[in-house]
């Protein structure tokens, strides 16, 4: 058989099986997650939060009381459980055996964030950064879209408050300083935060890549639940032993001085270059709102 | 938890210590990043604030918009670091206290214990709790903000903590 004829099958055959989806189905999903984060903590989170209150007295204890009251009180009222209900990260891992028809993809989303921000009554907190001029409506979202196999398309979607992002770092570290270098930069992050980013805070950590990818990597950690283990053991225990260390701190909830600081370490890796060791930081304050679903 | 109306005597004002857990009653206007920007614009123009600084109590919060039937949507605290760059000069000309979330700078601490004020913490992430505790809220200057508008706020038992007292005291000193 010749090579055209081969291509011409192969198409065929995909285009047979190739799905058709219309964005519109995608700015949906996305009105109906958004509208949930805004409002709902994770599940893990308030288990995490549950078991914080337990290990703390004093003020720190009454801070973690008054959360996790606010909790309910925001399912009851149906209101954002924080006013800061972000930057809208959508995080789209579209299979290549789907073909998206109608409105562009990022409008999609856009629209989808536009419609939730609006009808929940949040809080629209994105600007221009040299101006300060409110867009209005929460958009643009930070979309990522990552190709994947399959004809699936997994959206998630991370409503991610300022207060803590502000305390995020990026390190480029050299290959020497290795694994000790790594938990230095993570302790050290959560230190110089101090009570700043709404502690017992979730700390996403992105391990390789490049400048950019590392941040992303860090990122992409927060939308794991709370309290999971990296599947890598040495990755693992990197997690370990930075949240202990974390928790030595001392700085408590809302930095009133505790026992914990952190609800979790999450870290994500990523081949880098023979130079490097990229570490990033990315913090999230204890409100951990994310919502998916897989379409 | 202390009952406090606001504004406090100077007496009590002094009476309050680090760590002391309080329910505030009576008025508050919130301003953050931009609006505070704005009253310095205003204040080195040698023009008229939109707020008395004398009766003001500053709440470091944008919140949420209201829906239908409440007086203010979510309403947690911002963190305060951010007016470390405003608070010393608004205390030096009278400003009676502030509430936020988070440590300040030792100059906005020396400006406290300078002219015997207190900064509240209120808890960041309790928004809904404390848009339950906002009986009414009036937008007040620089609606172009948005949520970083100035409200007037009237609260009632608003929980919070005495974060740094009128002493310099500081329930985030470890």
């Amino acid at each position: 058989m010749s090579k055209e004829k081969l291509c011409i099958f192969r198409n065929l055959f995909y285009n047979i099986r190739m799905r058709t989806l219309d964005t519109s189905v995608i700015s949906d999903c996305v009105y109906r997650l958004a509208g949930k984060a805004g409002i709902t903590l994770t599940p893990a989170c308030l288990a995490a939060l549950e078991r914080a209150k337990k290990s703390e007295t004093g003020a720190a204890h009454f801070a973690l009381d008054t959360l996790l009251r606010n909790a309910g009180t925001a399912q009851e009222n149906h209101m954002p459980a924080c006013q800061d209900t972000g930057m809208a990260v959508v995080l789209l891992e579209l299979g290549q055996d789907v073909h998206l028809t109608g409105m562009p993809l990022a409008d999609a989303v856009n629209d989808g964030v536009r419609r939730a921000y609006a009808d929940g009554y949040f809080r629209k907190s994105i600007c221009d950064p040299l101006t300060r001029v409110n867009t209005g409506d929460n958009t643009p979202a930070h979309l990522h879209t990552e190709i994947v196999p399959g004809e699936r398309v997994n959206v998630t979607f991370l409503p991610k408050g300022f207060g803590s992002e502000n305390m995020s770092r990026l390190y480029m570290l050299t290959p020497s300083e290795g694994r000790a270098g790594i938990v230095n930069a993570i302790v050290e992050t959560v230190r110089l935060a101090g009570s700043r980013p709404c502690p017992p805070v979730y700390v996403g950590v992105g391990i390789g890549g490049a400048f950019d990818s590392c941040a992303f990597l860090a990122k992409k950690a927060l939308t794991r639940d709370v309290g999971t283990r990296n599947a890598r053991t040495d990755v693992a225990s990197i997690e370990e032993e930075a949240l202990e260390k974390i928790n030595a701190l001392g700085i408590g909830a809302q930095g009133f001085g505790g026992r914990v600081t952190a609800l979790g370490v999450a870290c994500e890796i990523a081949p880098t270059h023979i130079a490097g060791l990229p570490v990033a930081v990315n913090i999230q304050c204890h409100c951990i709102r994310c919502e998916k679903e897989s379409l | 938890m202390k009952q406090l109306h606001l504004p406090l005597s100077a007496e009590e004002t002094q009476r309050l210590r680090a760590g002391d857990g309080v329910l505030l009653s009576g008025v508050i206007y919130t301003a953050r990043d931009c609006a505070h920007r704005r009253l310095f614009e205003l204040l080195d123009a040698g023009k008229d604030l939109p707020v008395d600084l004398k009766t003001t109590y500053l709440y470091y919060a944008g919140p949420c918009p209201a829906p239908a039937g409440k007086a203010c949507g979510s309403c947690g605290p911002t963190t305060s670091a951010r007016m470390n760059a405003f608070a010393p000069r608004l205390l030096d000309l009278g400003l009676p206290g502030m509430i936020g979330k988070g440590e300040m700078s030792e100059e906005t601490r020396q400006a406290l214990v300078r002219n015997k004020r207190v900064y509240f913490a209120a808890i960041g992430g309790a928004g809904a709790q404390y848009a339950q505790a906002i009986k009414r809220a009036d937008l007040v200057a620089f609606p172009d903000l948005l949520s970083e508008a100035i409200y007037r706020m009237e609260v009632e038992d608003f929980p919070a903590v005495v974060a740094i007292d009128s002493a310099g005291n500081s329930v985030y000193d470890r």
